[in-house]
């Protein structure tokens, strides 16, 4: 291979390196080599502690090990296991459901709280705003202990419904085979809310004024305003927040495990509770190996999916 | 483009051929006549113990014991590092696997821990030392059979013995003296009795048994206590250890549709499935719940909370004056040696000083239920003498059968799923013994 080859991409968009130039003679700004050798120690830590951990980890689940003796060549056996194990399979399908939960619904009830403050700016916005971003700072300890007692029999959430006679509902939400998982979920959307609020704010402020004055010209209502003018002019923040949001669902561990540690039964079961639980409690290392790289696979595929159909890029 | 499935047929061949973990020889036993019982003659000797002593009184008791026999072998220093439990148990796996492991650990029982460490050769046999120092004499036959590993670590309760505990532990019955007087009736002295005071409680409004359930294993003591009217002990300990017996077994259903009436009449929480473990002595030290099922555990923090109020009882026999009914207990965490330990002789002499009567003093005095008898102490409490006695009891009638959920690695998730489930009254007792049994005699087949 020629050195050319090894270039950067931003070279062949200057036309102004005239071939035949020496490498000394290029324009100011234009990448060099040498910026590998910037990037070197931050790409040695990533290496080190992310990508080491990750083909280790993708070697480790190609053996039935238990973490201490000679473990035995599985091939692919841990995957279908993964996914003929009925246990196993259903843990998949709740990270779907929570999917919704914890990155869907956030970002419409982040979308509506925006489009709301962009058209009228209410009294006490900053007030407002750290309060729905606060979830995002608290430790998520606090909020799984401060949630269970929300959930409990003599929470709010019961306490709620009792007082306007519906006695009838209350139950204890998080031990209950239906409804502990949307419980689960809706911890999530309290949290998620915050960071896709905050994102799309910073968004809607880069929206020139204008056009929100040639839409109310034009007689826009206001769903109309937030379909012409903020929800294309926030693809972008949508990406991230969808992107962010979708990770966190995904690799959803310490709320389940503080709250319902997988259960009542199997209801709560997550992939990324049984990666924990299946190297740690029943010392199937392979097993939890495979089923953290499935998630990493999944998780690569939902976000570059995403980039493509939000943002628009082929 | 034949290369790349070239280049990624040669990587897997590579990579199959270097598996992870190693096989270590299993330790080997040396005669009793070659262990050096004499300490001093070991010259200086630090020795590593991992425990997982870490609250109160738990705490007090290795640091008084450490100084004990600082104090007694002088040339020997003990290193102590203490974790919690769940951190020592995860961590465990790891620290055996490196190459300057500590000497002496708790390993807890069951195939997750102990028997994986002896199916790696991790754990030194003390059968050599019990000869010398009567380990086995000490305890209880359940005891000593619950530290017991087959020398290949595929069958636990039987086989050679790889730990000593310095406390035990019985389940049984917690009420509440005040709601026992408010329902004018008397500590049940019959199964039949105990039944007939639940209904007695829910007519007037009380919460029968407090119980709380989000973590899957605590219907397990329940299950255990009515295993004790409707199976022979011997049977269930058969059972856990996989040597004969199903979980489909009509025993086991009876015991399970036992705690399903339970849940439907009412003598549990409605919200059982909901409630935190950890709760249950601040609920019940509140007058939610007449009884609580539970073990030594819950003794401190109830007598701290209800004084004299609390009593503990063993679960009573199903007419009164027949023999005591088994009840689920055993050993606390065992102390175990490691196999690459420099020291095990001296390691062993740290064992036998451990779990000598006047070590079983000093876990008396900070509180905790002695696993073997003490030399002199008895506890000062009137629910902290009754639990002693209990344990006491179980031992001497040999009635103590071991947690059901040693029977698989996973039995505690599936087992308290499936009683999760029948509780809630979405699987029969059949079905959900089923789901049990499925797990059961998969990994019996595997083993």
């Amino acid at each position: 291979m020629s050195a050319r080859q090894y270039s950067l991409p931003g070279r062949e968009k200057s036309g102004r390196s005239a071939p035949g130039r020496k490498e000394r003679a290029r324009p100011p700004g234009e990448p060099r080599r040498i910026g590998y050798l910037y990037v070197l120690p931050a790409f040695v830590v990533y290496a080190l502690f992310l990508l080491w951990p990750l083909v280790h980890g993708a070697y480790l689940s190609l053996f039935h090990w238990d973490g201490l003796t000679l473990g035995t060549w599985a091939g692919l056996g841990n995957y279908t296991h993964a996914f003929a194990d009925p246990s196993l399979r259903g843990s998949f399908w709740h990270a779907f459901v929570l999917l919704f939960f914890y990155a869907v619904l956030p970002c419409c009830i982040a979308f509506v709280l925006v489009s709301v403050m962009s058209r009228s700016r209410p009294r006490g916005m900053t007030f407002f705003r750290t309060v729905l971003f606060l979830p995002q700072v608290v430790a998520m300890v606090a909020v799984a202990v401060a949630w269970q007692w929300i959930y409990s029999d003599h929470g709010p959430v019961n306490g709620t419904l009792r007082f306007f006679g519906l006695g009838g509902l209350t139950r204890g939400w998080l031990g209950d085979f239906g409804w502990a998982l949307p419980s689960v979920g809706l911890i999530g959307t309290w949290v998620e809310i915050g960071l896709a609020m905050v994102l799309f704010l910073a968004g809607v402020q880069k929206i020139p004024v204008e056009l929100y004055e040639a839409a109310r010209i034009d007689g826009a209502g206001a769903v109309r305003e937030f379909f012409a003018v903020t929800l294309p002019g926030l693809r972008r923040e949508l990406a991230v927040a969808l992107t962010l949001t979708t990770v966190a669902a995904l690799r959803n561990f310490d709320l389940i495990y503080l709250t319902t540690s997988g259960g009542p039964g199997d209801a709560t079961k997550v992939p990324a509770y049984e990666v924990y639980n299946r190297a740690f409690n029943t010392g199937e290392v392979g097993l939890a190996c495979a089923i953290g790289i499935t998630i990493a696979i999944i998780v690569f595929v939902l976000t570059a999916g995403i980039t493509r159909v939000v943002e628009g890029r082929p | 483009m034949r290369k790349p499935i070239v280049t990624i047929a040669a990587m897997l061949i590579a990579v199959s051929a270097c598996a992870p973990g190693s096989n270590n020889p299993k330790p080997t036993q040396k005669p009793p006549s070659a262990v050096q019982t004499d300490v001093a003659k070991a010259g200086p000797v630090t020795l590593t113990v991992w425990d997982q002593e870490v609250l109160g009184g738990q705490n007090e008791q290795m640091q008084k014991l450490n100084a004990a026999f600082h104090a007694k072998y002088p040339n020997v220093t003990i290193k102590r590092v203490s974790r919690s439990f769940s951190d020592l148990e995860k961590t465990l796996r790891l620290a055996l696997s490196g190459d300057n492991p500590p000497d002496v650990v708790e390993a807890n029982q069951g195939y997750g821990i102990m028997a994986a460490l002896v199916k790696a050769g991790a754990l030194v046999p003390l059968d050599p030392y019990d000869k010398v120092y009567g380990f086995r004499k000490r305890f209880p036959a359940g005891v000593s059979q619950l530290n017991s590993v087959t020398g290949d670590g595929k069958t636990i309760g039987s086989g050679n013995l790889y730990g000593v505990s310095m406390t035990g532990e019985a389940v049984g019955i917690y009420y509440n003296t005040d709601k026992l007087a408010k329902l004018g009736i008397q500590p049940p002295t019959s199964f039949g009795q105990f039944e007939q005071d639940l209904a007695l409680a829910k007519s007037k409004g009380e919460t029968p048994i407090y119980f709380a359930n989000l973590e899957k294993f605590p219907a397990i003591h329940e299950l255990g206590v009515l295993l004790g009217q409707t199976a022979d002990k011997g049977a269930l300990r058969n059972l856990v250890f996989g040597q004969g017996g199903a979980w489909t077994d009509p025993p086991v259903v009876q015991a399970v549709q036992k705690l399903a009436d339970w849940a439907k009449n009412g003598y549990l929480p409605r919200t059982a499935n909901a409630g935190k473990y950890n709760d249950s002595p601040s609920a019940f030290a509140k007058g939610d719940g007449v009884f609580l099922i539970g073990g030594p555990w819950f003794a401190a923090d109830l007598q701290k909370k209800m004084g004299d109020k609390v009593r503990f009882m063993l679960p009573p026999p199903p007419q009164a004056g027949q023999a005591q009914p088994s009840t689920l207990g055993g050993p606390g965490l065992p102390l175990a040696i490691t196999a690459k330990s420099k020291h095990p002789d001296v390691a062993a002499a740290y064992l036998n000083f451990m779990t000598s009567p006047q070590a079983m003093d000093v876990v008396v005095q900070t509180g905790g239920l002695p696993s073997a008898k003490p030399a002199s102490a008895t506890p000062s409490t009137p629910v902290g003498r009754d639990v002693f006695q209990a344990y006491r009891t179980a031992s001497d009638k040999d009635l103590l059968v071991p947690y059901l959920d040693y029977a698989t690695t996973t039995f505690l998730d599936t087992l308290g799923g499936a009683l999760q489930e029948v509780i809630a009254g979405r699987k029969t007792p059949q079905q959900g013994m089923a789901v049990a049994q499925k797990d059961y005699s998969g990994f019996l087949a595997k083993k």
